[in-house]
Order: structure tokens, then C-alpha cells, then sequence
């Protein structure tokens, strides 16, 4: 990340994105999310609420899941972001989508994003049980499953059943 | 629901901040983790001409302990605190606290100071920094300045801080000894507290007798208050149900004193009492 001495509306900004090197000058207000799905089309990350609470819009920065429609593009620069593209084998789905798909941890899909990538960045060793789980994916809103399939999904995927 | 135009920058140093915060007259706005601006921008609340990135101004990101007090970075991310074994050792309110400010998500990005200069009105930090009688550190280009966490908090998303000061620390006193719980309700996980309460009660050494009770309630007139008049009926006294029934009432009359008298601020003084009966039964010995 480098230093920006003088206020500009418009930043150069070098990052990582799902390991590709992405280079390119943004406008300072342009969002992450939108960086991702206008820019870059990855489309995968969902954008719901815009203000932080729906977690839909959830990406990895540095490994760790952040929301992307509160951290600007320019936030972004030299770090590496990941998105549920990124978390998704080129053959097929991982052990967490699998057991999305089998447990019926999504109707519409919304919001399955954001779990995954907050999921992908959890050890399960710290979420010991249904209650940590549920701490866990709190700042992740689903209207279609009522959550009891979610959790059965990530107890599945950690192999707990 | 996009930010509205700006400016931006990145100093690498504090002082060349101040300078930015300085020249833009009022009309800047410092950036630390973002999670309490950006919603503000996002949904045109906020119109900065420029933001002023902290995010390189290393000296914002120490965790120290200097002597009796443990001081924290205004930058120190709110996760960071959290895990970190010097702040759980020194001061366990924090993490304790900590647990309760947003979701992991928002955590990974919030700051620590950046909470307290926010100030929201039901905020977990503000409460901490006021049980604990921190100190909050603040710079700006005419010079440094100390203020205590009693003088610090105005109202909802009002604080002593000038247009043009950088909070950088936070000095929380070690209390040796101290058991302390941080209880909130709230409607949802994460969500914004309906009331909340900060508790740190030191014990005479090996007995059940309190020496010292720092109460500090949130969702009262925007800023976190002290119940000076529950900690007052706790000192020198065995903490048995006697004690904890007498405190909690004490909490609920003052808090009713001091505001309007709507069914709401009722309501919220009953969680007071309801949180400061937890938090002792928590903290007893």
C-alpha cells in the first residue's frame, strides 16, 4: 500500500484478486463490492443492504472476512482479496458448498455467498458447538432457510454429525 | 446508497494527518476502519470533501502495557484487541466488551479508537473507557492533549474531540484484581444494544467484601454514565444477595432520576438493573 500525499478523487490502487494481480486507477468513493462485480465481474459477491448489516456483500481481505460495501476500493490496495469465486474448485463445488447443496443451506442463494467466505476463513476448532456457529454467522442475514439448515450444512462440512 | 464524492488521501505519518485534518477546515474526515463512516457515507449522512486514510500511520497500531496502565493504539483493530493476550491479561473488559461490537465481519475492520471518536449512543467502548476512568489522547497540529474519559463523551456521536484532532490512544488503568463482566441486550446478536452495562468490582484479597465497584451503563441520553450511586452502596460491603438487590436499585433510581420519564427510559433503566444483578452474580467471588 502506498502513501497518497495529496487528496485526489482518483487513485491508482495494485491488488490481488482470487491470486490474479489487478491493477488499475479507481475513483476514491468506488466501494470494493462494486471494484469486484462492475469492474472485475465477479458477479458472485452479492451486494444487499449497502450498509453493513446483511453481510451478503462478505469477500476475504487479507484472509479475513470483511464487508466489502464498507471498505473502499482504494482500502483494498496491495492486499489480497478473495471472493466465493475464488473458494470454488474449478470442477465443482468444496466440502462447504457441497454440504450447502445437500442440506439445503440455500433457497434463493442471496446471501450464500457471505456465508461461504465468512465460513471459509473460520477454524472450526474455534465454533466448538451450535451456539458458536450461530455467533459465528450473525452478521450473515438469510430469509429463506430460517438458518436451522445452515447450521446443520457447516456442522456436515466439519463433519460433527 | 453509494458514498458521495470525495477527496482521498494516505498520509504515512501522524502529523502530516493532523495537517490534512487541519486545512480541510471541518470539512475532512479521518478513515481508520471505516465501519462506522462508511455506513454514513454510503447513505449520504456524511458529505466530507476528504477522507484521511489512517491506515499507514503505524504508531496508531501499538498495544503496550507502560506500567499501571495499558495503552491502545486508536488503530488497533477491534479483532486485534480482542485475541491479543496483553489486553486479556491486562484489562479482560475489553475482549469482554469487544465480543459485542458488531459481527467478526466488522470486527476484522474496526478500530479501536475508531469506536470511541464515532461515540455512538449504545456503543460497547465508550462504557469500557468510562468504567475504567481511561485516558483518551489526542493530536492535532497546534500540539497533544490528555482527556479524561469523564470529559470526553457529549452525547450520541458527540465528543470533546476538536474538528481538527486525531484521537491516537486509549490509557485504560490496570485495575489489579479486578473481576469485571460486560452484559448487553439487544435485540439481535451484534445488533445495537437496547442497554448495556460495564462492571469491574476489586475484592478485599481472599474475603467476599468489595473495595471498589466502577459501574458504567449504555442507552442512556446518548453517552455512557457512571452509577455512582450503585457503586457507592457497594463499597466495603460483603457482595451477597443483599448487596446485589440493593445495587440494582440503586442503578434503576438513578437512571430514572436523570432522564425523561418516557415508558422507553423506564424500560431501559429496568435492563440496567436486570444487567447489574448479572454482572455481580458474575463477578462474585
Amino acid at each position: 500500500m502506498k502513501p497518497v500525499e495529496q487528496p485526489t478523487d482518483a487513485v491508482e490502487i495494485d491488488l490481488r484478486v482470487n491470486g490474479e494481480a489487478v491493477s488499475r486507477k479507481v475513483p476514491a468513493r468506488l466501494l470494493l463490492a462494486d471494484l469486484l462485480r462492475d469492474g472485475l465481474d465477479l458477479t458472485g459477491t452479492h451486494l444487499g443492504c449497502e450498509h453493513g448489516i446483511c453481510g451478503a456483500c462478505t469477500v476475504l481481505l487479507d484472509g479475513q472476512p470483511v464487508r466489502s460495501c464498507l471498505t473502499l476500493a482504494v482500502q483494498a490496495d496491495g492486499a489480497e482479496v478473495t471472493t466465493v469465486e475464488g473458494i470454488t474448485p474449478a470442477d465443482g463445488l468444496n466440502p462447504m458448498q457441497q454440504a450447502f447443496k445437500d442440506h439445503h443451506g440455500l433457497q434463493c442463494g442471496f446471501c450464500t455467498p457471505g456465508f461461504l467466505t465468512t465460513l471459509a476463513s473460520a477454524d472450526p476448532d474455534d465454533y466448538p458447538d451450535d451456539e458458536a456457529i450461530r455467533g459465528l454467522l450473525s452478521g450473515n442475514l438469510c430469509r429463506c432457510t430460517g438458518y436451522e439448515q445452515i447450521v446443520a450444512s457447516v456442522r456436515a462440512a466439519w463433519q460433527r454429525d | 446508497m453509494k458514498p458521495p464524492r470525495f477527496d482521498y488521501s494516505r498520509p504515512r505519518t501522524l502529523g502530516r494527518a493532523a495537517e490534512l485534518l487541519a486545512a480541510s477546515e471541518g470539512e475532512g474526515k479521518l478513515l481508520a476502519g471505516g465501519q462506522s463512516l462508511m455506513p454514513l457515507l454510503n447513505m449520504r449522512l456524511a458529505e466530507p470533501t476528504v477522507l484521511i486514510d489512517l491506515e499507514l500511520v503505524e504508531e496508531l497500531r501499538e498495544v503496550r502495557r507502560d506500567g499501571d496502565v495499558l495503552a491502545i493504539g486508536a488503530g488497533v483493530r477491534q479483532r486485534v484487541a480482542e485475541r491479543s493476550p496483553l489486553v486479556r491479561e491486562c484489562c479482560p473488559l475489553v475482549p469482554q466488551a469487544l465480543k459485542h461490537v458488531g459481527h467478526v465481519q466488522i470486527r476484522n475492520r474496526g478500530t479501536f479508537g475508531g469506536s470511541i471518536a464515532h461515540a455512538d449512543a449504545t456503543a460497547e467502548l465508550p462504557a469500557v473507557a468510562l468504567a475504567l476512568d481511561a485516558e483518551l489522547v489526542a493530536t492535532s497540529v497546534r500540539g497533544t492533549r490528555t482527556i479524561a474519559a469523564r470529559d470526553f463523551f457529549l452525547g450520541p456521536y458527540s465528543t470533546t474531540l476538536e474538528e481538527d484532532e486525531v484521537l491516537t490512544e486509549v490509557r485504560l488503568p490496570i485495575l489489579a484484581d479486578a473481576r469485571t463482566a460486560f452484559l448487553e441486550v439487544a435485540r439481535r446478536n451484534g445488533d445495537f444494544a437496547l442497554a448495556g452495562l460495564a462492571a469491574a468490582v476489586r475484592f478485599a484479597p481472599g474475603t467476599a467484601t468489595v473495595v471498589e465497584a466502577r459501574l458504567a451503563a449504555v442507552g442512556f441520553g446518548g453517552a455512557p454514565v457512571r452509577l455512582t450511586a450503585a457503586e457507592a452502596s457497594l463499597a466495603n460491603r460483603e457482595l451477597g444477595a443483599g448487596a446485589i438487590d440493593a445495587a440494582a436499585s440503586e442503578a434503576r433510581v438513578e437512571l430514572r432520576a436523570g432522564g425523561t420519564a418516557t415508558e422507553e427510559s423506564q424500560y431501559r433503566s429496568d435492563l440496567v438493573a436486570t444487567l447489574v444483578r448479572r454482572a455481580l452474580v458474575e463477578v462474585g467471588p
